[in-house]
């Protein structure tokens, strides 16, 4: 692949759950997606990070089938996003950034309208309702009211409404916003068990952290796609490397590093600063020679793998550092 | 490129703050809104010019608790003292030297930026002759003065999170409270909020931030850790990583074997946690140095080799999840108010 | 920061809180056809509309005379411009019909010996049937007809030597409106009533709009005290609403030829005041609904109901059951209508009037309170 984006043309056709081509959308003069490509595999965990504006949502909903796009070709499940919406809607599973379920239905009436939804044959109904109501860990809760359960329970069962047809495609949007770190660990648990049974997850999220859970990961930054790969060749495909500088002198060290060359970016983080710097060694040197012209205090100057947050800046820079809007 | 350094302008820097002094005092504070307790007996006290954090998930409570500090939410029960006010019986008293950012924004989306700015400048009596300065630092901080006569409603998430911040900033508060001023903001700008963060507390600044971002937790001098209302555990990030019980150690497995991989992992003496990051695990177990070798041992002979295996530094997402206390699995009561 | 600054507005904080409303204001299109285009249009609507006189009224005859005289009588009403002779009828059993369908509403029987009864100086009878279901109108053509008979009567009064002088007969003018025009007894009326309705709904979005949107718990949070929220959102809209008032009597004088013989200072005093309290109810209703759905709802049964039914506007109060009555002294159109309809038709001062201005003034300080009360810095 040149450049982030594009399409592995080695892969199998009907392995490919999703494909987008020079995917764009436009509302009025704002370019909410722009010339976005990528594919995701069968089975895949495929993750969409970026920030809020960045255009994941409007994505997902293309792929939906809820909207149509300016210009650009793409399938999901082998429809056609702009000929198939209907046919798309029947095949994959969606769940939305605010939620689908009913607060004043119980559990077990939830699950009945959407198993009516999605058209889920008669006879298989009673087994995915307790499939349902086994991964969402809601038992012995089936006449519970919806609306009384806490975040991490409703997002299981969200979830379990959205797949009762057993689509080869779900699409989360956003599915782990505000939610405790445990329930969110069992969350993606869940993901994982259904990714293991074929299912293709396409995730977005704007949670670094979480990030790190997917296969392959696309960052957007407004409407572009910025890079595209595994967690691990994403931040080991980060060119500069970066340095962590433990000290109490937080202030005065990013106060000298701005001013020093060799670093590209400073960042505080508490007791230690984070630099980007060009070449590892030489980088390391101005950094001490900076902080020892100075008599700035330290305790130690190591380098540090990148986190996502650090590789998103830095592919932003590249594209050329898009000026903040 | 990052804003300019605040301090090369030659502002005036506050006298180091008295740290033995509390800036926020918090005892036994309870709110309960019907049936949901949102703050639970929540007791903690903040330092004169300490950067705080109250990091928690959604329905913490961190925002019931930060409302209650700038005076707009009575609590229920306890006391809640802030710049020596307390703040049930006087809410107004603490205003003027406080400033509360709320998660909402408190922008007027059809107001430009600088009517944003001046508007607060007025409800806050900044002398007229004083607001140029203020202005042109703020304006260097925030990089929005060839915006200022955009309309705030047209700016993007993390402009517009600036913009807040500047609005909280320009009658020069001592204390400063913001509610997860970087949900959903690009990296860059969260990186030039935290600047600025980080300088009104290198000015002498009390600044309490909520979160539910685990990595931001890093940054705090100390921080609440905060679940359904209730306080997990208070101390410096260091400390509250040293308290984990045991330490982490990262696996690589071959791809696609997770899962089968962290199954087995349970079952192996010793280890107390596992979880997934997309092919590694990362388990929790009592010492690195004394048990790993025979941790990864157990999983090569269960049929998992491990391509690497090192200790980690804990994350504070790992802290969190042990302080939680409950098994991996479990996310606590099932209803919102903990039935 | 002393206990008396913070009763007393701070006028930077006023200031500021007025400015931003005007900006604001001017800038959400909505807000502004509400404010200016939406009290003309009613007026001229309703002005339009609105008529409680009766014209061309349709009617019937049987005219069994068939003379000149009886065709002169016949006349008589169709120049008049109040009726309209719609058809001939030739028996009385098509009466019935015509009046069920409402080809006439007033059907006229001219007797065989009508003309001969006059010249022979005896009382002449015709009979009129009217169509009785809407009883106002048929009232209304009662009295025209009458005038009719009146006006016929006296044109074709014989003198006769067994009478001396001219029978009695009742001489009526009337006063103040004297084409007893409706409408200029409406568009005073209707002046009062859009202020009411305009001036409750215009403030009842402002505060529940800024809880909805976040910014209200924003400035909850700073030092600005309740009656510098009230003051600063209310000015800008007094100052809207007073030009209302001028525009809607602008457009009253000079579309609708409503006399205006007062003093228009006068009316500007009185509209002041009942603005404010008017303003100030609103604000009330917006700071205790919280929402902007709940502030229109309750500002429509609030103020639009009651200014409509029970100020006077439509329906006299003097012909409204005791508990009705009683009802509209706490309605403040009705003592703004007053005003109005007295400045622009009867010219009258504040001499007459300062019973009026009494009510109003209580009506105001009772506004802003309840406004400043009902506002709460807080949440939940």
């Amino acid at each position: 692949m040149s450049g982030p984006g594009g399409i592995d043309p080695t892969a199998e056709v009907n392995d490919r759950a999703v494909v987008v081509e020079d995917l764009t959308r436009r509302f009025g003069s704002f370019v909410a997606v722009d010339h976005v490509t990528f594919d995701v595999r069968r089975g895949e965990v495929f993750g969409f990070l970026g920030p809020n504006g960045a255009g994941k949502t409007t994505t997902i909903r293309i792929l939906a089938g809820l909207l149509v796009p300016t210009s650009g070709r793409g399938t999901v499940a082998g429809f056609d996003i702009t000929r198939d919406t209907e046919a798309i809607k029947r095949n994959i599973g969606y769940m939305s950034q605010l939620f689908s379920l009913y607060n004043d239905l119980t559990v077990e009436e939830n699950i009945r309208f959407f198993s009516g939804l999605y058209g889920v044959p008669r006879e298989r109904r009673e087994a995915r309702r307790d499939w349902v109501l086994e991964i969402a860990r809601l038992e012995g809760e089936r006449r519970r009211v919806t609306g009384e359960l806490s975040l991490g329970y409703k997002q299981r069962l969200a979830l379990g409404c959205a797949v009762l047809h057993e689509p080869p495609v779900l699409f989360l949007d956003e599915p782990t916003s505000g939610v405790d770190p445990i329930s969110r660990r069992s969350f993606w648990d869940l993901i994982y068990h259904l990714a293991g049974e074929g299912t293709t997850v396409f995730v977005t999220t704007h949670y670094m952290e979480e990030a790190e859970y997917c296969n392959r990961l696309a960052l957007m930054n407004r409407g572009r796609l910025i890079a595209l790969d595994a967690p691990e060749r994403l931040r080991a495909g980060m060119r500069e490397p970066l340095l962590q500088i433990r000290t109490n002198a937080s202030a005065r060290v990013v106060e000298a590093l701005e001013k020093t060359p060799e670093v590209i970016e400073v960042g505080m983080f508490g007791r230690a600063v984070h630099a980007t710097v060009r070449d590892l060694s030489r980088g390391r040197d101005a950094v001490h020679a900076a902080l020892d012209s100075r008599a700035i205090p330290y305790e130690s100057i190591e380098e540090i793998p990148p986190s996502l947050e650090d590789v998103f800046i830095s592919r932003v820079h590249e594209e050329g550092g898009a000026p903040d809007e | 490129m990052s804003p300019e350094s605040p301090r090369s302008d030659g502002a005036a820097v506050k006298a180091p703050a008295d740290r033995d002094v509390d800036a926020i005092r918090v005892e036994q504070l309870t709110r309960r809104f019907g049936d949901l307790v949102a703050v639970d007996s929540l007791s903690l006290s903040v330092r004169r010019g300490e950067l705080f954090g109250l990091v928690g998930p959604d329905g913490a409570g961190k925002t019931t608790t930060l409302r209650v500090l700038a005076g707009v939410l009575r609590p229920s029960a306890g006391v809640a003292i802030v710049g020596g006010i307390d703040v049930a019986r006087d809410p107004e008293g603490v205003k003027g030297q406080l400033a509360y950012m709320s998660q909402r924004f408190g922008l007027y989306a059809d107001l430009t930026v600088i009517e944003n700015l001046e508007f607060y400048a007025d409800l806050y009596r900044v002398p007229r002759g004083e607001r140029a300065a203020r202005l042109a630092r703020l304006f260097r901080f925030s990089g929005l003065e060839p915006f200022r006569d955009r309309l705030a409603g047209k700016l993007s998430g993390g402009m517009k999170q600036k913009l807040g911040l500047s609005c909280a900033l320009i009658h020069e508060p001592e204390i400063l409270l913001l509610d997860e001023p970087t949900f959903g903001v690009d990296p860059i700008s969260r990186r030039d909020l935290w600047l600025i963060v980080h300088e009104m507390v290198a000015r002498g600044v009390t600044v309490v931030v909520s979160t539910a971002y685990m990595d931001e937790a890093e940054r705090f001098d100390r921080l609440a850790m905060i679940h359904r209302g209730r306080l997990l555990a208070l101390d410096t990030p260091d400390a509250l990583r040293r308290g984990l019980a045991g330490e982490i150690l990262a696996v690589r497995v071959a791809a696609g074997r997770a899962r089968a991989a962290r199954d087995a992992a349970r079952a192996i003496p010793h280890v107390r946690r596992v979880a997934i990051f997309g092919d590694r695990l990362h388990l929790t177990i009592g010492s690195a140095a004394a048990e790993g070798p025979a941790v990864v041992a157990a999983l090569r002979g269960a049929g998992f080799p491990a391509a690497e295996s090192e200790p980690i530094e804990p994350s504070m997402e790992d802290v969190f999840i042990d302080k939680i206390g409950a098994d991996a699995e479990t996310t606590g009561g099932i209803t919102r108010s903990g039935a | 920061m002393s206990k008396a600054r913070r009763i007393l507005p701070d006028p930077m904080r006023l200031r500021a809180v007025a400015r931003k409303e005007i900006l604001q204001l001017r800038r959400d299109a909505r807000s502004m056809l509400l404010a200016f285009a939406m009290p003309l249009l009613l007026l001229v609507i309703f002005g339009y509309a609105i008529t409680w006189d009766v014209r061309n009224i349709p009617f019937g005859v049987i005219d069994r005379d068939q003379t000149r005289r009886s065709r002169d009588l016949i006349t008589t009403f169709q120049s008049s411009g109040y009726f309209t002779l719609r058809e001939y009828l030739d028996r009385p059993s098509e009466i019935a019909e015509n009046l069920y369908k409402r080809r006439e509403m007033i059907v006229f029987v001219i007797p065989p010996d009508f003309s001969r009864d006059i010249d022979a100086g005896r009382q002449a009878q015709i009979q009129a049937i009217v169509d009785g279901t809407d009883a106002n109108t048929a009232t209304i053509a009662i009295s025209y007809t009458r005038a009719m008979i009146q006006t016929f009567a006296l044109g074709n009064i014989r003198v006769s030597p067994t009478r001396s002088g001219l029978p009695i007969r009742a001489q009526s003018r009337v006063w103040f409106n004297e084409e007893l025009k409706s409408r200029n007894m409406i568009v005073p009326g209707l002046v009062a009533v859009i202020m009411m309705i305009i001036a409750a709904i215009l403030t009842s979005l402002t505060i529940a709009r800024e809880w909805e949107r976040g910014t209200m718990e924003q400035l909850a949070a700073t030092p600005v005290t309740r009656l510098e929220v009230v003051l600063g959102k209310l000015l800008p809209y007094l100052a809207i609403g007073l030009i209302d008032v001028i525009l809607s009597s602008l457009l009253g004088v000079l579309l609708f030829g409503v006399p205006f013989r007062g003093n228009p200072a006068l009316l500007m005093l009185m509209s002041f005041l009942f603005l404010v309290g008017a303003l100030g109810l609103g604000i009330f209703i917006s700071a205790f609904a919280r929402t902007q759905l709940v502030a229109t709802q309750v500002a429509m049964m609030a103020t639009y109901l009651p200014a409509y039914l029970l100020s006077g506007f439509m329906f006299p109060i003097s012909v409204m059951p005791g508990v009705l009555r009683v009802l509209t002294y706490v309605v403040p159109a009705r003592y703004f209508l007053v005003v109005t309809r007295g400045i622009f038709l009867k010219g009258v001062g504040l001499h007459v009037l300062y019973v009026q201005g009494i009510f109003m003034l209580i009506f105001s300080v009772i506004g802003l309170t309840l406004a400043v009360r009902g506002f709460r810095k807080e949440l939940g």
